[in-house]
C-alpha cells in the first residue's frame, strides 16, 4: 500500500518539476501558461492522491483540496491569458510560419 | 512519519520544481511572466502543504492548504485584472 | 413565487452547501450534521436570488450518468494532455508551432460554458483565451496551419461538448 502511495506520490512530484521546468524553456507568455497550469494541475492532484493513499483517514478534505484545484486553477490561468491578449500582447510563432493579424479565425484570406 | 527514499526523491523533486519557479518569478521579463509563475508555484505549494501535513503527522496543515489555495486564487485574480486594464 | 424550477433551485443550492459542510467536516455525528443544515439552509435561503449560475442544470436522472462520463473522459484528457507536454517540454528542440484560433460552441448557460472552456484548458495542447457570445478564443499549442473554424471546432469541443450538454443546457 505505501508503495502504490509513494509511486504517485514521486510521478506527480515529477510532473511538477516538468511544469516548472517547461516555465523556463518555453517561448513565450501564452506557452508558459500552457506548460504551467496543465502540468502543476496533474501534479499536485497526483500527489494529494499519494498522501490520501499514506493517510486515508484525511479522505474527506483532500477530495475539498482537489476539488478547488481543479475548478479554480484553470480560472485563473485564463483569466491571466485573456489579460496578455486584451493588453495587446501578441503570441510567439515559429519563424518559418506567416505573421498574421491579430483576432482572425484560423483560415487564410 | 519518517520519510523513506522514494518520499525523500519526492520532496526533493517539489523543492526543486519550486526553484526553477522561482528563477522565472526573478528572470521573468515582463509582469505576467512573474504572475504565471507565482500562479504556478502557488498550485505546488498547496500540493507540498499536504505532504507537510503528512511528514509531520498532523491534519492542521490541510486547512492551511485550502486556505492558502482560496488566498492565492483571489491574489491572482486581482493581479490579473490590474494586468488587463494597464498597457504592459 | 416558488415555482418547481425555482424550488429545484432552492434544493441543489442546499444540497451543495451541505455537502461541502460534510466535507469540511469530515464528520457525519448528528450535533455537527444538525449544525450544518442549519447553516446551509440560512446561506442556501439568502444567496439563491442572488446565485444564476446554476440556472443551466438539468434536473434529470440521466444527467447523473453523463456528468460521470464526463468526469471520465476528462480525467482521460488530463493525463493525455499531460504526457504530450512532458514529451514537448523534454525534447530538446522543442517542438511547437503555437497559434491563436476561435472555435464555436452550442452551449448557452454561463455554467456550460465555463465548463467547458476548463476543459479546453486542461486537455492536450489547448488553452482557453477569451469567451466572446459562444466564441472562445483558443491558443494551440500545435496548430496545424491554415485549419477551418468548423475543424478547430471539431477537433478541440466537440467531445467535451456532447458530454457536457447531457446535464447543462
Amino acid at each position: 500500500m505505501r508503495l502504490i502511495a509513494d509511486v504517485i506520490l514521486l510521478l506527480g512530484a515529477i510532473f511538477c518539476f516538468l511544469g516548472a521546468l517547461g516555465l523556463i524553456r518555453m517561448p513565450d507568455i501564452y506557452n508558459r501558461i500552457q506548460a504551467g497550469t496543465k502540468a502543476a494541475t496533474l501534479g499536485s492532484i497526483a500527489i494529494i492522491l499519494g498522501v490520501g493513499l499514506l493517510y486515508p483517514d484525511w479522505w474527506t478534505k483532500l477530495l475539498c483540496i482537489i476539488g478547488f484545484l481543479l475548478f479554480t486553477s484553470p480560472v485563473s490561468s485564463s483569466v491571466l491569458s485573456r489579460a496578455v491578449y486584451l493588453s495587446g500582447i501578441k503570441p510567439w510563432v515559429k519563424p518559418s510560419r506567416q505573421q498574421k493579424p491579430l483576432n482572425t479565425s484560423g483560415e487564410k484570406s | 512519519m519518517t520519510f523513506n527514499l522514494l518520499e525523500q526523491i519526492a520532496a526533493g523533486f517539489i523543492g526543486a520544481a519550486l526553484l526553477l519557479g522561482l528563477i522565472r518569478l526573478i528572470i521573468g521579463p515582463d509582469a505576467p511572466d512573474r504572475v504565471i509563475s507565482a500562479d504556478t508555484m502557488s498550485v505546488i505549494i498547496t500540493a507540498g502543504l499536504t505532504v507537510f501535513a503528512a511528514y509531520f503527522n498532523s491534519a492542521l496543515f490541510l486547512d492551511v492548504a485550502l486556505v492558502y489555495g482560496a488566498i492565492s486564487f483571489i491574489g491572482i485574480i486581482a493581479i490579473s485584472r490590474v494586468i488587463e486594464g494597464g498597457k504592459s | 413565487m416558488l415555482n418547481r424550477l425555482n424550488l429545484h433551485h432552492h434544493l441543489f443550492l442546499f444540497a451543495t452547501m451541505l455537502l461541502l459542510w460534510i466535507l469540511l467536516t469530515g464528520s457525519v455525528a448528528l450535533d455537527e450534521l444538525i449544525a450544518g443544515v442549519i447553516v446551509a439552509a440560512v446561506v442556501s435561503m439568502i444567496s439563491a436570488p442572488y446565485i444564476n449560475i446554476f440556472d443551466g442544470i438539468r434536473y434529470t436522472p440521466t444527467a447523473i450518468v453523463s456528468l460521470l462520463t464526463y468526469l471520465g473522459y476528462f480525467f482521460i484528457a488530463l493525463i493525455k494532455a499531460n504526457l504530450d507536454m512532458a514529451r514537448r517540454v523534454l525534447s530538446p528542440s522543442l517542438p511547437i508551432s503555437p497559434d491563436l484560433l476561435e472555435i464555436e460552441t452550442k452551449l448557452e448557460s454561463r455554467l456550460g460554458q465555463m465548463l467547458l472552456a476548463n476543459s479546453i484548458t486542461l486537455t492536450p495542447g489547448t488553452l482557453a483565451v477569451e469567451l466572446r457570445h459562444n466564441k472562445i478564443l483558443v491558443h494551440w499549442i500545435a496548430a496545424p496551419e491554415g485549419i477551418s473554424l468548423e475543424q478547430a471546432t471539431k477537433d478541440i469541443a466537440t467531445g467535451f461538448e456532447k458530454h457536457i450538454s447531457g446535464f447543462l443546457k
